[in-house]
């Protein structure tokens, strides 16, 4: 069964038809990427389909179970973690923390717990820290721990928000342009962290991205939109020679 | 492998150097009670105090851990001050002892307030900052006009003579200690993560998996129930209450006592009521100049320190007790939240 399936995907803000009969099937610890021209759609796609929008038609299945129509947080529950084009931390909390809220819905203590310190409150908070930790570790941030999110540099916050997203124990992860922003060394960097995300946590993903290099160089698969249709799909190698795509970014 | 004692937030045994350090205030606090060395006048002040502390510390549960303006936190004093005064002169005849008394009819003030905040709540899920500050002002002013309206039951402006002043400073304390607890141990749960986590980043926090609506409404609630709690002791302690005691006045008070502690700070809060409340008193031989005097520290306090006394952190004992095993993180705390109010 596939991760994630999406079919005949489309909104309408207005007038404006900003995403068309958008599909996609993503299959476990599969590597997709989404790219086209700037204002093609594709944070428009993230957002319906980790329920910001709703859709106006079109079926969206996570894990096997329909999504549209649930709030946000709803859909994270059924396992979609994402990231944000411009990086969105809990910045006046520690490293630590950020980690431990996205850990939230997986402790199971009440208000009663969290006021009387129950046996439960303390063995799910060792659990939590223990897997917030394990998680920085993963990222070579264990030694922030206590520091404010605000307070690491751009590419470490990147990490700490893919870190973030892991701690809900996502199915399929969608990243909104983890290389935004950064320096050459910096995407490399992070190249290294998008492989280690598909051989340590087995998730799949979906990359939204503009640096050619970074998706032609770790996705399996890519799907090409502009004006919020499909305009081609396939391997890196084939994508680089559609003629389609090559008008899309270049012009005729 | 035990990880008990190295939670960053919450160390088990610093509460209990805390509550030991607090219980040393009260002895003494008592023992110059007792002995008559402070005066009626002044130990009804310290009660003024401590109201003061149960309102700004539920007020910063809305304010300063879930980030939403709130202007009308008077109004929930007012429902519990009403509601526990007029459950006490009902059963000043059923139940004996004063404590009981006051537990009883306070419970009763909290329930009240709380469903109250869901009311003002519910059009916090969708206003935010100026909007929901005006909304919230003008719910205020609602509570205070109903309040005025029913004659029947609440005496209408003449105020509501005849109830009973079981208030005393032991009880008064240790409610108020409970009630700060409460709010520190909640803070320091995955609960209170959620809520400060709306604070910094709504969208970021539903992307996690945080129902916001749920906390939204879940802070309020608490906030107006505390603050029921405040309303309670005000009651019990003066034995008098009027709706104008409860207007946009009193909550601009309380507000300025947030802001002024830090904007997220517990022990900020206490810190800032005992300074502004008792600050009037002391300066009362400059008689006209006082307000002035008042005035210009909030404008000082301000200018210079806009994150408040305690911007976000917290002030414990045992920083007194072992001051090397506290991390010290004072770096120059964060003035967003300062400079937005």
């Amino acid at each position: 069964m596939a991760i994630l399936d999406v079919q005949n995907l489309g909104i309408s803000f207005g007038g404006l038809r900003a995403v068309d009969n958008f599909e996609i099937t993503i299959e476990d610890n599969e590597l997709v990427g989404l790219i086209g021209p700037n204002g093609a759609g594709k944070t428009t796609i993230f957002n319906l389909l980790t329920g910001v929008y709703t859709p106006t038609d079109g079926s969206i299945h996570l894990n096997g179970k329909n999504t549209i129509g649930k709030k946000p947080s709803q859909i994270v529950m059924l396992g979609s973690g994402r990231t944000f084009q411009n990086i969105r931390l809990f910045k006046n909390m520690t490293v630590l923390d950020n980690i431990k809220i996205a850990y939230h819905n997986r402790m199971s203590y009440g208000l009663f717990g969290s006021i009387f310190k129950t046996r439960k409150y303390y063995d799910q908070e060792a659990q939590a820290y223990d897997v917030a930790l394990e998680l920085l570790k993963v990222f070579d941030l264990d030694m922030y721990e206590s520091e404010l999110a605000k307070n690491l540099p751009y590419g470490k916050q990147r990490k700490l928000e893919i870190a973030r997203a892991l701690a809900t124990d996502p199915s399929i992860l969608l990243l909104d342009e983890p290389a935004a922003g950064m320096n050459p060394q910096e995407t490399e960097e992070l190249m290294e962290t998008i492989k280690l995300l598909k051989t340590r946590f087995k998730i799949s993903i979906l990359l939204i991205e503009h640096d050619m290099k970074l998706v032609m160089g770790i996705c399996e698969r890519i799907v090409v939109i502009d004006y919020g249709r499909i305009i081609a799909k396939g391997t890196p190698k084939a994508i680089r020679k559609n003629p389609a795509v090559i008008k899309a970014y270049l012009g005729e | 492998m035990m990880k008990k004692f190295e939670f960053k937030n919450l160390k088990t045994n610093s509460v209990f150097i805390n509550l030991a350090a607090v219980s040393i205030i009260f002895l003494l606090i008592f023992v110059l009670i007792v002995t008559g060395l402070l005066s009626r006048y002044i130990s009804s002040i310290l009660i003024l105090i401590l109201v003061m502390i149960i309102m700004s510390t539920s007020l910063n549960i809305a304010t300063g851990f879930l980030g939403q303006l709130h202007l009308g936190h008077a109004a929930f004093m007012g429902i519990g001050a009403y509601t526990a005064s007029l459950l006490a002169i009902l059963l000043r005849d059923s139940i004996g002892s004063d404590v009981v008394l006051f537990i009883t009819s306070t419970v009763g003030a909290m329930i009240l307030a709380g469903l109250a905040g869901l009311l003002i709540g519910w059009p916090a899920l969708r206003l935010k900052g100026d909007y929901l500050g005006i909304m919230t002002l003008g719910f205020g002013e609602i509570v205070k006009t109903i309040i005025t309206n029913m004659k029947g039951i609440t005496n209408g402006a003449q105020g509501l003579y005849g109830i009973p002043k079981i208030m005393n400073f032991p009880t008064a304390f240790w409610t108020t200690v409970i009630v700060v607890l409460t709010i520190f141990l909640f803070m320091n749960s995955r609960h209170g993560r959620a809520i400060l986590s709306i604070r910094e980043d709504e969208i970021a926090s539903e992307s996690v998996g945080i129902n916001i609506s749920r906390y939204k409404l879940l802070g309020f609630v608490l906030a107006s129930m505390f603050a029921a709690v405040g309303g309670s002791i005000f009651a019990f302690n003066i034995g008098f209450i009027a709706p104008q005691q409860f207007n946009f006045l009193r909550s601009v008070e309380i507000f300025v006592i947030v802001v002024l502690g830090g904007m997220g700070s517990l022990t900020g809060s206490i810190i800032a009521s005992i300074v502004l409340v008792s600050l009037p008193e002391l300066l009362r031989e400059f008689s006209s100049y006082r307000y002035l005097l008042y005035s210009s520290l909030l404008v000082i306090m301000m200018l210079f320190r806009p994150q408040g006394l305690m911007g976000t952190r917290e002030f414990s004992f045992t920083r007194i007790f072992k001051p090397k095993l506290v991390p010290t993180n004072d770096e120059e705390e964060p003035d967003e939240k300062g400079s937005d109010s």
